[in-house]
């Protein structure tokens, strides 16, 4: 080709990627479109007629995600014409796509805060409406071990920091036998699993390490492990697999995830506390609500958790998830189906489902009064 | 030359006896033809525009403002080495293993052997990456920690070999080998195919001068499939370079720039990073994901520019 065809060509490129520059640039915000599609089809298509029919979209947390399935089939199976689709991007995933409208719900590992600005901009998505943030999901975080032939391990909240801290380098370390007497620690290298990917769980477990051991965890608090060099995994799966390939390791991963691991025991109070999901509601039930996570807003309830309880029977490594919706939406149906759906997965029978399903600690009696005239408020 | 004018000369007389039909013809095959390359063009440039228009917050943002608090440079930098040295060791494991391959199924095995064996070779690229991720933490991950202890032991005094050796197998050495299996089958086709066309006359003359099997190889074979094989290697490393799911998976990534390659303390790499932080992520901190892309995709570009280069100088000879 000669060097002027050539340029024709090159031309024309340019053009085409202009044209297509300028198509994508105004789409970037919403990382979805498939959503959104799938949520006006429900304004259009949705038979009005019935009270939860109709079609709506979530996204959000992948802890939830298996509480949210299992509610999804029952709910349902309950309301023929209803269809609800979950999808488990990630937390942050989720509460971007709900600002931006691409769904109509979200679950979240963290409530919405002002501090990144997602808060007042899912209170102005929910105009003329407002907010609703209620958690929906509590789980306990196990500290898994694999050390063949200790059947039992005490942990104290300093320790527990000072190993993921890496200061606490061999598992018969003085500091740990003290805590365990009786037991043989072998003389392996401590080797503590994080996840390598971002996650709630990490961004809860690092929360209660700096509120518990603020002297030996100065790490900021976030869902990226900040400590270099030990083992990374990916996904709660990975985690747990790396702790059972591995001889001396311990890692942090959802208690019902844990399987045939050793799940160290924690200091609470004068206790030693398993993770249960007894242990964990109670968590929330001696927790103040946050002020500032609730931004004022009538229908949000988000906790500081209790992560220095001393109270008796308590395990406040904890992971609290939320729903977050609005108290209106576009057309009445969709606003029923929200409401509808969030009424049963906050439900005693939603609860024992995820409870079955997922391992998760069901709401208590109290809280769940709470929550419920939160999303009564849904119209 | 005077065989390929005689040819050009027919066409042309075809076509002018043919008269405008074939003449049309010719044009909607030619025009068809600059479409297709002009798209391909304009998805490229496309895919720069976006990864240059959505990273440019990250780049000009402060470091304070990014998450992490640290500068793009210093974010990005680990990211890079990591993809780098999984890179090269994956090349390292899989050039010399490819060309063996290509060498013993074009000129040493029986054909049926060779063509059993070219499609097994074949076969394994039909292997989805997550396979082989699951694969190196399940099976190859586990039964390397004891070679990684012998080497830590052994071979200590070599800084990849430093240690302390992982327990777990999710090292970067690990991550190599898998990388060069995945790339082993695109390198060693294009090796193959160049190698089978090796003109006989050159080979038969070796033979004649009294050159064994292993000379004839050196300087007949190697020599006139020299610039394929740089290319097919660098198919291959284009494929190492971006590969997501095996090293997300496998590699146990919380280490900065380290070249010790049997530790827990691995450094990521920029497609693996992007995949693990992806779905958490909001706000600014996809846009910086997004200019490690545009990191990586410059490097690609790179590494793709330089092996054109090394191939047109050896052409030149």
């Amino acid at each position: 080709m000669s060097s002027s065809r050539w340029l024709a060509v090159f031309a024309a490129a340019c053009v085409l990627v202009l044209g297509l520059a300028a198509c994508g640039g105004g789409s970037s915000s919403s990382s979805s479109s498939s959503n959104e599609s799938s949520e006006s089809e429900s304004e259009g298509g949705g038979a009005p007629s019935s009270e939860a029919s109709g079609e709506i979209a979530g996204a959000g947390s992948t802890a939830q995600e298996a509480a949210q399935k299992a509610w999804i089939a029952e709910f349902e199976n309950a309301n023929g014409g209803a269809t609800i689709s979950y999808d488990g991007v990630g937390s942050g995933g989720g509460r971007e796509k709900f600002i931006s409208g691409g769904v109509a719900y979200a679950g979240s590992d963290t409530p919405l805060s002002e501090s990144e600005g997602e808060l007042g901009k899912a209170i102005k998505r929910c105009e003329p409406g407002q907010l609703v943030e209620v958690p929906d999901y509590i789980s306990p975080i196990a500290i898994i071990y694999n050390l063949p032939g200790v059947e039992e391990l005490k942990l104290e909240p300093e320790t527990l920091a000072k190993i993921f801290n890496q200061e606490i380098e061999n598992w018969n370390d003085p500091e740990i036998a003290k805590e365990n007497e009786g037991v043989e620690l072998p003389e392996t290298r401590i080797v503590p699993v994080n996840r390598s990917d971002e996650s709630g769980t990490t961004e809860n477990f690092t929360d209660y390490l700096s509120k518990v051991a603020p002297s030996v965890w100065t790490h900021e608090v976030s869902g990226e492990w900040p400590v270099k060099g030990g083992e990374a995994a990916s996904g709660t799966s990975g985690v747990v697999e790396a702790v059972a390939a591995g001889e001396g390791a311990i890692g942090y991963a959802d208690a019902s995830q844990a399987g045939e691991l050793g799940k160290a025991l924690i200091k609470v109070g004068s206790e030693w506390a398993e993770p249960s999901a007894e242990a964990a509601a109670k968590v929330l039930d001696l927790s103040k609500e946050d002020p500032e996570l609730e931004g004022g807003q009538k229908n949000v309830i988000a906790f500081e958790i209790d992560r220095k309880t001393e109270a008796s029977g308590v395990y406040p490594i904890i992971l609290v998830s939320s729903l977050i919706g609005c108290t209106e939406y576009k057309s009445a149906s969709e606003a029923a189906l929200v409401k509808g759906f969030f009424e049963y997965a906050i439900s005693p029978d939603g609860q024992a489902l995820a409870e079955e399903q997922a391992g998760s600690a069901p709401l208590s009696e109290e809280l769940t009064k709470k929550v419920e005239a939160a999303v009564g408020s849904i119209k | 030359m005077a065989h390929y004018d005689t040819t050009t000369n027919a066409g042309q007389l075809l076509a002018a006896a043919s008269g405008g039909r074939r003449r049309r013809g010719d044009r909607i095959f030619s025009n068809a033809a600059v479409i297709a390359a002009v798209t391909i063009l304009a998805l490229l440039a496309g895919v720069a525009v976006f990864l240059v228009t959505e990273g440019y917050p990250a780049l000009t943002a402060s470091s304070s403002e990014l998450p992490g608090h640290e500068s793009f440079i210093s974010y990005v930098a680990p990211l890079a080495f990591g993809t780098a040295l999984a890179g090269v060791l994956a090349m390292v494991i899989a050039v010399p293993l490819a060309v063996a391959v290509a060498l013993f199924i074009t000129h040493i095995a029986p054909a049926r052997i060779a063509m059993l064996l070219g499609f097994l070779v074949d076969l394994l690229a039909a292997i989805p990456s997550i396979i082989y991720g699951l694969w190196g933490i399940f099976v190859l991950g586990p039964a390397a920690v004891p070679a990684m202890k012998w080497l830590e032991e052994k071979l200590g005094f070599i800084p990849i070999f430093e240690g302390p050796a992982s327990i777990t197998g999710r090292t970067m050495l690990v991550v190599g080998l898998v990388l060069a299996v995945m790339i082993l089958p695109i390198i060693s086709a294009v090796a193959r195919e160049v190698f089978s066309q090796t003109p006989r006359k050159l080979q038969e003359g070796a033979q004649a001068l009294g050159a064994t099997r292993w000379e004839m190889i050196r300087t007949t074979v190697l020599p006139f499939g020299r610039s394929s094989v740089i290319s097919g290697a660098m198919l291959g490393l284009g494929r190492a370079l971006g590969e997501t799911m095996a090293v997300a998976i496998i590699l146990s990534v919380s280490g900065g720039v380290s070249f010790n390659l049997i530790s827990q303390a691995n450094p990521s790499t920029i497609a693996a990073n992007i995949a693990l932080n992806f779905p958490e992520s909001s706000g600014l901190a996809i846009n910086l994901l997004i200019a490690t892309g545009l990191v990586l995709f410059v490097i690609t570009l790179a590494t793709n520019f330089f092996a054109r280069w090394i191939i047109a100088r050896s052409e030149v000879k």
